[in-house]
């Protein structure tokens, strides 16, 4: 049998707002992947070393502080970097609509904002990260 | 033990005079009426917070001791009140928190809400100050003046408060990790301006222990941090007597994720540390608990909400006089503000946040709360905006002086329903400072992660509620407008403002006395390896002297640490 997707749920910058973070965290699990929490904190160079090393399908990356627009686009550009674009890099927060399409734009899979349901966010991770599994193995 | 409601002796009495009797032929009406609704009815027989709930409350829900556990407003423990005639003889401070970008936009903001009727001042700080980096810090990127205003050095808390008389308003500044810091600059500020400290009035929110627990805001480990926070009461209670020490604060701990009960229990547990803390550094509680004051949520489930109010006056008063043994009557009394929930807010249909802060406004009232922050409809998606800000204002207003509400003390009191549900609530509480005593105390249930535990399931739980739809949030899983456009004005900070504030705080550190800041800088560590002295007058030298947040907190940090968590889920 195939080994479970496997993710990480990251929190970087500042931001400390950690609930929405564990709550993904707790129901990406209970559906029967492999999490991996950050815990606060954390670089942006950090969170794609730790998904490159524990070999996860996807990020996921929390924010509601604000520095969404710094903070995203730094994990694309690590992710080029690292050559590892075909980890699904997804996020949710405080993040206004025009902010979503204008990081969507640039690479970052899908934005869930407050309110998103549970159920979408799984179904989106069980399908996008499913596909990557195929093609990577 | 006395009863308040006895239930009238109606032996021999005619049926429909009969209590007994009427009770019995409702509860066949209310059996038919219930199967008639059948499942779906959308009925949540559950607070929010998860205590059931009874179709209706009677005598035989209350045990209630009128003189110990509801007395009279002003008189112990407080239950209806502080204050004698409570709204009549004072309203409610209206306190909009507030701040973004530079100290001079939200000096701003500062008068535009000072002009429109506001009465004190309420500072957000950006994250980079809130964790002690300047603006200029690597970790700082991105996050520079986007949810709280970017203050680095005396020159920011200056201009901060250019144009207000710092002796006329009070302030409120809700930071933790660098309170004492944040204090400094404020002492400092109003004494440039020729305000000395004693006249000073306000908030310091200061409240460490729920950083650990909740809101994940924080620098030095538990045991220095509480330290700092026994030097800055200490300093208070001498210098500035005006000034509310600590704001300890359930707020954030409901916006983690807790239940109401959690809410009142941690945040009550929080407050007596504080107090064991200082009682140990020497202090008699009577010369200190005066100034102490709460920050407590409030949520949507209005009457469970009202409820929290009025059991966490008379559990503080409780502990206070029984446990702490204080004798000055306002160190029994819970002074408290209130923000309305901000987790309770929703990003779809936006406006509808408008009518929900509304009723969590009028449950703080209700409550019996000193002041109120209300939220602006936007905050889920930015920063308010300058429209958003005075509609939550113009709220408060309604309800200060249109609804009636503010003429008669608790009109909720003696309801069989939040008497019964105060007593629950208060009952819990008492269940969580056992299990709580049982880790040791705050500091060590922290450690071992109870709290974060208990808050991490009940978010879940809630959250698990709403996938399955047995709680209802409108707009969200149901009622919801398919291919909603959001079409409301937000905030937005400019990335210019960052290299903006980088740059001025660089300036600050090049033009200031080198040899005036080295040598405050070395009186402070040698205060802070030094647990006689008290680091608070070496604070309010260095940033006399311009040094920085971050490099206070780095000179601080080279002697306590810093604290890492431990991760779980």
């Amino acid at each position: 049998m195939a080994r479970p997707l496997r993710i990480v749920i990251a929190k970087a910058g500042l931001d400390g707002h950690d609930r929405g973070a564990k709550v993904i965290a707790r129901a990406l699990r209970d559906a029967g992947m492999e999490v991996i929490y950050t815990g606060l904190f954390q670089a942006p160079e950090q969170i794609v070393q730790t998904a490159i090393q524990e070999d996860a399908d996807g990020i996921g990356l929390s924010i509601l502080s604000g520095a969404h627009m710094t903070l995203f686009p730094l994990i694309v550009e690590q992710l080029k970097a690292q050559n590892a674009q075909d980890i699904v890099f997804f996020g949710g927060g405080t993040i206004p609509p025009e902010d979503a399409e204008e990081l969507k734009r640039i690479g970052v899979r899908e934005i869930f904002t407050p309110g998103a349901p549970l159920a979408n966010i799984i179904s989106f991770v069980q399908r996008e990260c499913g596909n990557r599994r195929e093609l990577v193995g | 033990m006395a009863k308040m409601i006895e239930r009238p002796d109606t032996s021999g009495a005619q049926p429909e005079n009969d209590f007994s009797a009427q009770e019995k032929t409702w509860e066949n009406a209310s059996a038919k009426g219930k199967r008639r609704a059948g499942a779906g009815s959308g009925a949540v027989d559950r607070t929010i917070s998860d205590l059931p709930l009874k179709t209706i409350y009677g005598p035989q829900d209350v045990e209630l001791d009128l003189a110990r556990d509801l007395s009279w407003p002003s008189i112990y423990p407080y239950t209806r009140g502080i204050h004698p005639n409570m709204y009549r003889d004072r309203l409610w401070t209206m306190r909009q928190f507030a701040g973004f970008g530079n100290a001079k936009q939200t000096n701003e903001r500062y008068h535009f809400l000072l002009s429109h009727g506001q009465h004190g001042l309420s500072v957000a700080f950006d994250m980079p100050t809130l964790m002690g980096f300047d603006s200029d810090a690597p970790q700082a990127r991105g996050e520079v003046g986007k949810c709280g205003v970017a203050i680095d050095s005396l020159a920011d808390m200056d201009t901060l408060f250019d144009g207000i008389d710092m002796g006329d308003i009070t302030t409120s500044m809700t930071i933790n990790g660098p309170a004492c810091i944040a204090l400094a600059l404020y002492v400092a500020a109003a004494e440039k301006k020729g305000t000395p400290r004693a006249q000073l009035g306000g908030t310091v929110q200061a409240d460490i222990l729920k950083e650990y627990i909740a809101q994940k805001e924080w620098i030095f480990p538990p045991r220095p941090h509480m330290r700092l926070i026994v030097d800055m009461i200490r300093f208070c209670r001498d210098e500035m007597p005006r000034w509310n020490t600590i704001s300890i604060s359930g707020y954030h701990i409901r916006e983690a994720g807790s239940t109401a009960a959690q809410e009142l229990a941690f945040t009550l547990a929080d407050g007596f540390a504080y107090v064991e803390a200082c009682v140990a550094a020497g202090m008699d509680v009577d010369s200190f608990a005066p100034r102490l004051s709460f920050f407590f949520n409030s949520h949507i489930d209005f009457f469970e909400e009202i409820c929290k109010f009025r059991a966490a006056r008379r559990i503080w008063a409780r502990h206070m006089r029984d446990r702490y043994g204080a004798k000055d009557a306002r160190s029994l009394q819970m002074r408290f503000h209130t923000q309305t929930a901000g987790c309770s807010a929703t990003a779809q249909q936006p406006e509808n946040n408008i009518v929900r802060v509304a009723y969590e406004a009028l449950a703080a009232v209700l409550g019996g709360t000193q002041s109120l922050h209300t939220n602006s409809m936007d905050e889920v998606l930015a920063l308010p905006s300058e429209k958003a800000a005075e509609i939550a204002l113009r709220t408060q207003q309604v309800l200060a002086y249109e609804t009636n509400v503010t003429n008669v003390v608790d009109p909720l009191g003696g309801s069989y329903f939040i008497e019964a549900l105060t007593n629950e609530l208060e009952r819990q509480a008492e269940d969580y400072f056992k299990r709580i005593e049982e880790y040791g105390g705050v500091i060590e249930a922290i450690e071992a992660g109870f709290f974060q535990r208990e808050i991490a399931d009940a978010s879940y739980r809630y959250q698990r509620s709403l996938e399955t739809k047995d709680r209802i949030l409108v707009g969200v899983n149901a009622f919801e407008k398919p291919e909603e456009r959001q079409d409301i004005e937000l905030l937005r900070i400019g990335v210019e403002m960052e290299r903006e504030q980088a740059r001025s705080v660089a300036d600050v550190r090049r033009n200031r006395d080198q040899a005036a800041a080295q040598s405050a800088l070395e009186r402070l560590r040698k205060a802070c390896a030094d647990p006689n002295d008290n680091v608070m007058p070496h604070l309010i030298d260095c940033v006399k002297a311009y040094l920085t947040e971050g490099e206070i907190v780095e000179a601080m940090a080279a002697v306590y640490g810093r604290y890492t968590e431990k991760v779980a889920f």
